[in-house]
């Protein structure tokens, strides 16, 4: 009788574990889906706090090795950099570095990046600020990836923006396909509805979350993913490590067809500038809101390969780089942008597995073109 | 083995005892674990060597069976039928090669289904062979206890696992140079190879009486223990065998409790700390010593989670079949010496060593030398660690983590022998100082297995003495 009464208790008991349990489960995920995207809670994080800040954003292929992993919450990504370690102090000049993989700079150390050979020269402002910059780029090539990551950076109250780019960010088929983009769409829209942005026509690569993808199970890899970053933290604290080093590379090709002259479908001898996205760059200035922007034609491969005299590296044949180099000259002056052109300022040899990654001597004689235009911006 | 393979077997495990009574259950858990050690062996780059492999397993539970049967136990009805049914489920598994071009039960597709019936009738006919032909069984299974440890031998040694993986990949017309140590991974060998030992050796001495082949397939494969133990014994398994009790809702309680301990142990807790735990890369990047310090200590409590983790599911899971499998961690670290440490970590090896190798070296030394009794002490220490050591892997920082354990035992024998019953006197004495003692052995206990983790963590033997020295802030 006594095992029988135990009985009828352990199975009520399970009974109600399993109902209580499962109806929580499904309050939770139902209250889950009312939390925002790249709400508060992507900002709670254990770098700044425990770990230091991260020097550049979270990005990462192979996290086991890198101790970083992409992301595409940007409050979690934003939360984990050094720049929200906390207000600025007063005698910081900060500058603000957005851009693609160079900035970021894939194979370099931080230190080795432009941004981290700024910090090591002492600049100082001319009312006595020491100059610091912060590495906000990020490894995709998209204007509107970076106008969505000036947006945040704006936040944090820059002096100076440094925005390097490229021709192969302009396209306006690469704009949304960055997933950092396509994922965001609480911070894109608005973006394109503010400023009218010539993306319309590629609307539907934005990932537009149901209700189901907003539940707790819905973004239980986001979650996880978020709480993985901060694990990897401790790694970070520990060896400074961001990404992987590798010995060996395939260096970036200099050998091309000698047919090999298109750009993106397009062919010589111009670009259709409607296709480009010039109007992100204005976009970007109207965002600063007074704070100047430092406009950088970033440095490229110069191939010296088979049939180099079409192209000029992976990414360019020769007609279409030089028209946007015009274009955007042009474009500058008329605008009255700040704009430096520093296509040409590494020699082929300081390039690694792209054709606009350098290596740490690269980035140093790109930073020795940069300072002075740098400088001009520290009396203003 | 992934959460979701975890949580199928689980689930496996639940449905066998729901839907099926009796006798028929333990055919149900006999077919289950044939597919397991198929299912869970992983992919292998020597061509079907991970079907041969559990193949193989099957093979030699059959043939170390046929070493200790009573002669005519073929002639057994029942040995016979598990017999037929092993073969069926493997010729089952085979017929897979023609649904797919990839392994669905297996890693990768099955070999000939001719070539497979011929590898069991061969095993199937040895073992008959075995049984009944075979008068004086003794130095057979001597052999038998020596071809298990090449074996484990040839799997556990890199070198000489480079050499057969060579020598296989030019049996199968695959480039011998790319040999490599882990080309070999015999998945649940080390735990298999035990088993059958134990049951060798007891049959030997005669402590275990006549088994019967079902009973003695499910006790070596049962596939809740199968990758990572407990290391149960025949004795102990057959109890359970011979009373599948029926299901109660205390027992059904209590193994989901289990089982959700284990699951949060392993796929929470130590799933997240071995994101930071020492490593060959990490160990070498780390920039200072009390980072090193954090990653060491993290993979101390990553090993116990992972691996307390894994008992408790599958002594849950062994549990919803009706088996008692024995515990294998008793809060170790909360130990306040190594001895105690030692019975309460991986409880069902220790003993296992405790019983075949501690003990009859023990005495042995003790009936056949002049030796001092501490030297004998030492002696069965430092090598009943080190066989602990090798079992993990036979290289030279496993065997110098054995002797790392197997002093420290010593050390703490001979300090608990001079000084142990003062200190216990001066504790009763003064009853503030006991938690400082106790707090002290405990603190004690685990920086000194937290140190002789990092032997086990890093292969490579010249890494792991730098990291140590950079531990202590040196190197």
């Amino acid at each position: 009788m006594i095992t029988e009464d135990k009985d009828i208790n352990y199975n009520q008991f399970i009974k109600n574990t399993m109902i209580k349990g499962l109806s929580l489960f499904i309050i939770l995920n139902f209250m889950f889906s009312f939390v925002p995207k790249g709400g508060n809670i992507g900002g709670i994080s254990l770098y700044n706090r425990v770990f230091p800040g991260r020097a550049r954003l979270p990005f990462g292929e192979n996290p086991r090795n890198a101790y970083n992993l992409s992301l595409y919450d940007l409050a979690t990504m934003f939360a984990s950099h050094e720049i929200n370690a906390g207000p600025k102090p007063d005698e910081e000049y900060r500058v603000i570095l957005i851009g693609d993989s160079a900035t970021w700079g894939i194979l370099l150390e931080p230190e080795d990046t432009i941004g981290g050979i700024i910090n090591s020269n002492n600049l100082k402002s001319c009312d006595g600020r020491k100059v610091y910059t912060y590495n906000l780029a990020y490894p995709s090539m998209s204007l509107l990836k970076d106008l969505m990551i000036l947006e945040i950076a704006l936040t944090y109250d820059p002096d100076l923006i440094i925005w390097p780019i490229t021709l192969e960010s302009f396209p306006v088929q690469n704009q949304i396909q960055t997933p950092l983009a396509a994922n965001n769409p609480h911070i894109v829209e608005p973006l394109i509805d503010r400023f009218e942005l010539s993306v319309t026509d590629y609307l539907s690569d934005i990932n537009h979350p149901s209700f189901w993808d907003l539940t707790l199970v819905g973004r239980r890899r986001t979650i996880f993913d978020a709480l993985q970053h901060q694990f990897y933290g401790v790694l970070w604290a520990a060896t400074g490590i961001d990404q992987t080093y590798p010995i060996n590379y395939t260096p970036a090709q200099q050998d091309f067809l000698e047919d090999d002259t298109m750009f993106h479908g397009w062919s010589s001898p111009i670009l259709p500038v409607e296709k480009l996205c010039v109007d992100i760059i204005k976009a970007g200035h109207i965002l600063a809101n007074g704070i100047p922007i430092l406009l950088v034609n970033e440095p490229i491969l110069i191939s010296k390969g088979k049939n180099s005299e079409i192209r000029y590296n992976y990414f360019y044949p020769r007609w279409a780089y030089d028209h946007y180099r015009t274009l955007i000259q042009n474009q500058a002056q008329h605008s009255g942008w700040h704009y430096v052109d520093l296509w040409d300022v590494i020699p082929v040899a300081q390039f690694t597995n792209s054709a606009v990654h350098f290596t740490p001597q690269g980035a140093f004689l790109y930073y020795q073109q940069l300072e002075q235009p740098l400088k001009e911006f520290l009396c203003q | 083995m992934s959460l979701l393979q975890t949580l199928l077997l689980v689930a496996f495990a639940l449905l066998i005892r729901l839907v099926f009574p009796g006798k028929i259950r333990s055919w149900v858990i006999l077919a289950v674990s044939i597919v397991a050690i198929y299912w869970l062996q992983p992919a292998l780059p020597i061509r079907q060597l991970d079907f041969w492999f559990p193949t193989a397993t099957l093979g030699i539970v059959f043939l170390s069976w046929g070493l200790t049967a009573e002669k005519n136990a073929i002639r057994d009805c029942e040995n016979l039928k598990t017999m037929g049914f092993t073969f069926s489920i493997v010729m089952l598994i085979s017929l897979t090669r023609y649904v797919s071009i990839e392994g669905i039960i297996t890693a990768s597709r099955p070999p000939k289904v001719f070539n497979i019936a011929l590898v069991f009738f061969i095993f199937s006919g040895l073992t008959v062979l075995l049984v009944q032909h075979l008068n004086t069984k003794k130095s057979f299974i001597v052999f038998g206890i020596f071809l298990i440890l090449c074996i484990f031998l040839i799997l556990k040694n890199p070198l000489l696992s480079i050499f057969s993986s060579s020598q296989l990949r030019f049996l199968f017309s695959q480039n011998p140079t790319l040999a490599k140590k882990t080309d070999l991974g015999w998945l649940g060998f080390s735990y298999l190879s035990f088993r059958i030992i134990h049951v060798l050796v007891d049959r030997l001495h005669g402590r275990l009486k006549d088994i019967k082949l079902g009973e003695y397939l499910i006790f070596t494969i049962f596939y809740p223990s199968f990758l990572a133990g407990p290391l149960d014994r025949m004795q102990r398994f057959r109890r359970g065998f011979n009373q599948l009790n029926p299901i109660t809702s205390e027992d059904t309680f209590q193994n989901l409790a289990r089982l959700s301990r284990g699951l949060f142990r392993k796929f929470i807790l130590a799933d997240a700390l071995a994101v930071f735990s020492i490593s060959s890369i990490n160990a070498t990047q780390v920039k200072s010593s009390g980072w090193l310090w954090v990653i060491t200590i993290a993979y101390s409590f990553q090993l116990f989670l992972d691996f307390a983790g894994y008992t408790d599911i599958a002594i849950a899971a062994g549990g919803f079949l009706g088996f008692n499998l024995p515990e294998n961690f008793n809060r170790p670290y909360l130990q306040s010496n190594l001895t105690q440490f030692w019975n309460r970590w991986h409880i069902s090896l220790t003993q296992w060593i405790r019983a075949y190798f501690f003990n009859p070296l023990t005495r042995y030394l003790r009936r056949n030398s002049r030796i001092h009794v501490i030297i004998v002490i030492l002696i069965t220490q430092v090598s009943t660690m080190i066989v602990i050591g090798l079992w993990h892997g036979i290289s030279l920082n496993f065997f110098i983590w054995g002797i790392w354990h197997g002093f420290g035992l010593f050390i703490h024998n001979r300090w608990s022998n001079t000084f142990g019953l003062r200190i216990k006197t001066l504790g009763e004495k003064q009853q503030g100082l006991q938690p400082f003692i106790h707090a002290s052995g405990l603190l004690l206990t685990f920086f000194y297995t937290s140190i002789g983790w990092v032997w086990f963590s890093l292969p490579e033997a010249d890494l792991a003495w730098q990291t140590l020295l950079r531990l202590f802030g040196k190197g």
